[in-house]
């Protein structure tokens, strides 16, 4: 078997979900290939090469790759495809972009967010917000798959030495282009690759609150989330969001604060090793979920905490 | 311009889901179902495009079963112009619709399709993206604001890492947020109007498509359950069970 993950990176360095879906990769088994594709990328290359268990780092590198717009990338998948069996990619909302776009072109099905590897065909993925499982075997000669990241241990980043080749890129399609982004500026850890993560929800009243959730985060080395109602509020940005909609993280540690704990919300986090509810309300769902309930209000027992800290 | 619109009906968000005891999937018998919320944000945004004069005619199109026409007609009661039912007691993967999307797009030669990102049953989120693959048009996913000019989409996308924009050329597929905008309730008036907007039906067979599915469901299962935790009286309790306990502070 030989499989070709498509990396996400930010042209210097990988973005962390690449190291589960390695992960992922190699329990299918098989050689592995990393795709890094981009404008002025090489550095990302560099920096994939000494992932452990990588064996060869396909580099493309061309100005139609900017802001790696779904068209462009999806043909350059397609057009290394038919050398792989599998086709892998984190879950997150770059791979969500281009690789069913790419699966659509190839005539194959895609394999959504699978959480775990039966078999080189048969995996298991969450369905109906993760209150059932199920177990899907594909017949298409190349298996496209996204991959639940929160299920797979991360590669480690060091010990392999993998050569480095540069592929052909295809022409600009034309069809779209790059404007902007505007990215969140935090100095905290990324939401997706924190250990500790301590979320809001609507009982927190406003943006102004969190910065009661800011203090613990700082103290704890954690990262801040939300529920969608305080993102819909407008207390916090969208990149904030755990849940169905949102990010989908499993941290060593869970706080939630204010939050009631509806199906969606539970989707994005219900993975957490420990996971500790703050709310007035002892009837809140978010308690059956939680290893550590404290019935309180929260602008009486944040505070106490960021103080027992 | 015209605007086609998928209309998926699915589990109703607020409910449940029971998975069958023999494994073989979701227990629907009697659950209460809806539009997919998704899908209630593009119905919405096409209306808004027509009330703004940007646009013509919206037409709505559901693919399943029988039961289908219910969601159909709330998508007219929304305000649609009139719907498409394609029949099928099958459940198809997400390639297979954007294949009968394909189909009826060229039937009806539409300037934008707007999908839901994802169904909230299955969460696939791939039909958008397929569809415009097969249609070799642009996409624009994820999209909570949509502001069409001079033949061309300016859309901002909900990405991880913030907000992005891009620009895209008409025609093209956009797949919708939740944050795209706030969908209206259907009024009673407009819900009896819905009646008797036209609804075509058609079978998935007439249309001569491959909808064979490429995956088999083995089995569905719950999944494992968190054990039972514990209510704390205090945050000095509270941080000392971290500290000791859990040992993850
Ligand atoms: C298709 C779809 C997708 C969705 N996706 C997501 C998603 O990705 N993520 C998500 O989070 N939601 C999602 N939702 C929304 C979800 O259903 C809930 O509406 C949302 O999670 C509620 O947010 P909340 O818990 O902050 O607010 P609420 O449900 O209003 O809960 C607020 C809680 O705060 C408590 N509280 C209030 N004041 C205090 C106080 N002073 N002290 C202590 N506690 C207090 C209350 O007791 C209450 O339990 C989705 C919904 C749909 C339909
Ligand atoms: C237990 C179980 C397991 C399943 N496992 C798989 C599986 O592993 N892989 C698989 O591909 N399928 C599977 N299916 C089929 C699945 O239920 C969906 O019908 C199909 O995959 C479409 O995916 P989605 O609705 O999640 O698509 P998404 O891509 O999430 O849907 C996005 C949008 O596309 C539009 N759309 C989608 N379907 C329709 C429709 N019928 N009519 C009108 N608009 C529509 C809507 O606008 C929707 O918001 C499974 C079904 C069950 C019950």
């Amino acid at each position: 078997m030989s499989i070709l993950v498509i990396a996400e990176h930010d042209n210097a360095s990988l973005v962390g979900a690449t190291l589960n879906t390695v992960t992922a990769a190699q329990q299918i088994g098989g050689d592995i290939d990393l795709l890094i594709a981009g404008n002025g990328c090489a550095a990302a290359a560099q920096a994939a090469a000494q992932v452990a268990g990588v064996n060869r780092v396909l580099l493309a590198d061309d100005a139609s790759l900017e802001g790696q717009l779904a068209e462009n990338v999806a043909n350059l998948v397609v057009s290394l495809a038919g050398n792989y069996t599998h086709v892998l990619t984190a879950a997150t909302t770059f791979g969500k972009n281009f690789m069913p776009r790419a699966a659509a072109l190839l005539d194959m099905s895609q394999i959504s967010e699978i959480s775990e590897v039966i078999s080189a065909d048969t995996f298991v993925r969450p369905v109906y917000a993760g209150n059932a499982m199920a177990k899907v075997q594909s017949s298409d000669s190349i298996k496209l798959i996204t991959v639940r990241t929160t299920k797979f241990d991360a590669a480690a980043e060091t010990g392999g030495s993998a050569a480095v080749e540069a592929v052909a890129v295809a022409a600009d399609s034309g069809l779209s282009r790059f404007v902007g982004l505007a990215a969140s500026e935090s100095e905290r850890v990324e939401l997706t690759s924190a250990s500790i993560v301590i979320s809001g929800g609507r009982g927190m009243q406003n943006g102004e609150n969190f910065h009661m959730l800011d203090s613990i985060a700082d103290k704890l080395g954690a990262a801040v989330g939300a529920s969608r109602a305080a993102v819909d509020a407008g207390f916090v940005p969208n990149d904030y969001q755990v849940g169905q909609t949102g990010k989908v993280i499993a941290p060593d540690l869970y706080i939630a604060v204010g939050i009631s704990g509806a199906i969606q919300h539970l989707a994005g986090m219900k993975d957490s090793k420990t996971i500790v509810a703050i709310n007035k309300d002892s009837e809140a769902p978010i308690f059956q979920v939680a290893d550590y309930g404290l019935v309180a209000d929260l602008f009486e027992a944040v505070p106490e905490l960021d103080k027992a800290l | 311009m015209k605007v086609l619109v998928g209309v998926k009906r699915v589990l109703d968000p607020q409910v449940k889901a029971r998975v069958k005891a023999d494994k073989s999937g979701i227990d629907l018998t009697n659950a209460k179902m809806t539009m997919n919320p998704f899908d209630e944000n593009a119905v919405e945004e096409a209306i808004r495009l027509r009330e703004a004069g940007t646009v013509e005619e919206v037409v709505a199109l559901s693919i399943g079963a029988a039961k289908s026409e219910e969601t159909l007609r709330n998508a007219l009661a929304l305000g649609a112009d009139r719907a498409i039912l394609v029949l099928t007691e099958d459940v198809l993967e997400p390639l297979a619709i954007a294949k009968v999307f394909k189909a009826i797009v060229e039937k009806e030669s539409p300037d934008l399709v707007l999908v839901g990102k994802q169904a909230i049953d299955d969460d696939c989120n791939q039909t958008g993206q397929m569809l415009s693959a097969l249609l070799g048009w642009p996409q624009a996913t994820f999209a909570s604001k949509l502001e069409l000019a001079d033949g061309t989409a300016q859309v901002t996308r909900e990405v991880d890492s913030g907000l992005e924009t891009i620009n895209v050329n008409m025609p093209a597929v956009v797949s919708v947020d939740l944050r795209l905008n706030e969908p209206r309730y259907a009024s009673l008036p407009n819900v009896m109007k819905a009646k008797r907007k036209p609804l075509e039906k058609m079978d998935l067979a007439d249309l001569g498509l491959d909808t064979a599915n490429r995956m088999t469901t083995i089995e569905v299962m719950e999944p494992p359950a968190r054990a039972a935790g514990v209510i704390v009286e205090s945050v000095a309790e509270l941080v000392e069970k971290l500290r000791n306990e859990a040992k993850v502070i």
